[in-house]
């Protein structure tokens, strides 16, 4: 693995770690890795620096749905053009499109399930390329981007042994 | 009560346990075990174990899958081809290397120990009634044993000598070289070689060389290794031993008496390891070697002189700038910073003038005990 893929590595796991910190554990400049950084912004490889936040520990009331969609390809464009239309929606907070039995997985979130039930009756489901939709709510988040939410024993090693 | 163990003195490390119990907010950097947490398909193995009810004693040897996983791993992995049944599992590298003792030892024995060493190597050879006989190693060699200072030692007596690396506490290693001058000595002068080689996934810099994958060494030492370290195992207890066929059956006679077996779902868990553990275990060998760089580069910064070390999870430090000894260091340090370290001189005398810092720690703590010492350095 090539050091700008490490760079990438750490700043995945803690996009507030420090540059001095990547180039003492690289063997690096702090420099380069500056620079590194500075070109993965500008390239838009790292899009966002944001926080993850623990939706067991907030209670902000917002429900999400997994929606799959099942939608007619456009010649010429594919799923392209019809996915674009429905990532473009404030509600939809992500959109995969899979193999499988249906074509499109939309993640949505609202404040209530009348919201999203709303969203998905009046604007998800009457785009002309949407053939059906299934929503599922979502009940509980246990683990999300290698995160896991529920409480762990802390392990106890001893602080002092050979 | 027996007067030997009376008089075995207290391990330099238990004053600093007691007193750190007592603290509240202390960044440790003085543990010898890995930060990571058994990797989940070790720990679901030895729990699938356990629901399918292998509860039983294994045979004294340890299971015979286990050994023959042993034997392949030490074959690909330390080009030191062992027969399963010269393989015996036991309960950690600890008691294997006290079953070693126990098994090449007579009364009056001498044995070689390369000091800084881990704490129980010679309270051991003393309970065996030999005679440890100390070699210093030193900063300026990177803490490599020369093996014209094992020639010194050697007397009529030498029946064996231990070898620790990569090496608890200073993370040295040995070069090629030193390493063959070392084992043309041992041959030479045809004593034994205890290696405990459990450190040894954890080499940076290049790979671990064993003693074990010269032929003619194979005969004359006892090879020890384990999971504890590499594998992030060390509450499962299980280690091994592997030597020519009559000490290891002479280890076994004391092995099945003492102890019987090692725990099965510990040997379980360590077959996991070893058919599906490598990947996850490359992966904390990176993190640690990100952090020897870091801890290094950090106390080099502070002040406190640091060889990089090649092995293990260790930095040792040379204190000698700061004028005090080793453990009024560590104990000021723990007392004025909270910050928990090793004094080097209980490893042994020649461990004195240094500090063994375990970076088996999280960046978060290593960069929070930096600056502690950092601190404590400056208001000195």
């Amino acid at each position: 693995m090539d050091k700008r893929q490490k760079i990438l590595d750490f700043m995945t796991r803690d996009s507030r770690i420090s540059a001095a910190q990547i180039a003492a554990m690289l063997d690096m400049d702090e420099s380069e890795v500056r620079r590194a950084i500075k070109g993965f912004e500008d390239d838009n490889v790292i899009v966002k620096y944001k926080a993850m936040v623990n939706p067991q520990k907030v209670e902000n009331g917002n429900v999400t749905a997994l929606i799959e969609i099942k939608v007619i390809p456009e010649r010429g464009t594919g799923f392209d053009s019809v996915s674009e239309r429905i990532a473009k929606f404030p509600e939809v907070k992500s959109l995969f499109l899979l193999s499988g039995t249906y074509d499109l997985l939309a993640i949505v979130e609202g404040r209530n399930l009348q919201e999203v039930s709303a969203f998905v009756s009046q604007k998800l489901a009457t785009i002309e390329r949407v053939q059906s939709t299934t929503t599922h709510f979502l009940l509980k988040k246990y683990k999300e981007d290698g995160i896991e939410f529920f409480e762990q024993d802390r392990t106890r090693r001893l602080q002092i042994t050979p | 009560m027996n007067e030997k163990v009376k008089a075995i003195p207290p391990s330099g490390i238990r004053k600093f346990f007691d007193m750190v119990s007592e603290m509240k907010d202390v960044v440790s950097l003085g543990v010898g075990e890995p930060d990571f947490v058994t990797p989940w398909h070790i720990r679901e193995g030895s729990i699938y174990a356990l629901e399918k009810g292998h509860t039983s004693y294994t045979s004294n040897k340890g299971m015979k899958e286990l050994r023959e996983e042993i034997a392949k791993y030490a074959a690909e992995t330390f080009n030191a081809p062992y027969d399963p049944n010269n393989i015996l599992v036991t309960v950690g590298v600890s008691e294997a290397f006290d079953l070693a003792l126990r098994a090449l030892l007579n009364p009056n024995d001498e044995v070689i120990i390369p000091e800084p060493c881990y704490v129980s190597y010679k309270p051991l050879s003393y309970l065996c009634n030999a005679k440890p006989v100390v070699i210093g190693t030193k900063e300026e060699d990177e803490f490599e044993l020369r093996a014209e200072d094992i020639e010194e030692a050697i007397t009529r007596k030498t029946k064996a000598i231990v070898l620790n690396y990569p090496n608890n506490p200073t993370g040295a290693t040995l070069s090629k070289k030193r390493m063959n001058e070392i084992a043309n000595t041992i041959l030479q002068n045809k004593i034994w070689l205890i290696s405990d080689e459990i450190y040894s996934e954890l080499t940076y810099d290049g790979s671990h060389t064993s003693f074990a994958s010269s032929e003619e060494m194979r005969k004359r030492m006892i090879f020890l290794h384990g999971f504890s370290k590499a594998f992030a195992m060390t509450g499962f207890r299980i280690g091994y031993a592997a030597g020519p066929e009559e000490t290891i059956s002479l280890m076994t006679k004391i092995h099945q008496y003492s102890m019987l077996c090692a725990p099965t779902m510990g040997q379980m868990a360590a077959i996991e390891a070893l058919r599906k553990g490598k990947e996850e275990m490359l992966k904390m060998k990176e993190e640690y070697d990100q952090r020897r760089k870091l801890i290094v580069k950090g106390l080099n910064k502070i002040g406190l002189n640091c060889f990089m070390p090649k092995g293990a999870f260790y930095a040792f430090p040379s204190i000698k700038s700061t004028g005090l000894s080793s453990e009024m260091f560590c104990e000021e340090l723990l007392k004025k910073e909270k910050v928990a370290t090793v004094p080097g001189n209980a490893f042994g005398r020649s461990g004195e003038g240094f500090i063994r810092c375990s970076y088996a720690a999280s960046i978060d703590e290593i960069n929070t005990a930096l600056e502690r010492i950092e601190k404590f350095i400056n208001n000195m």
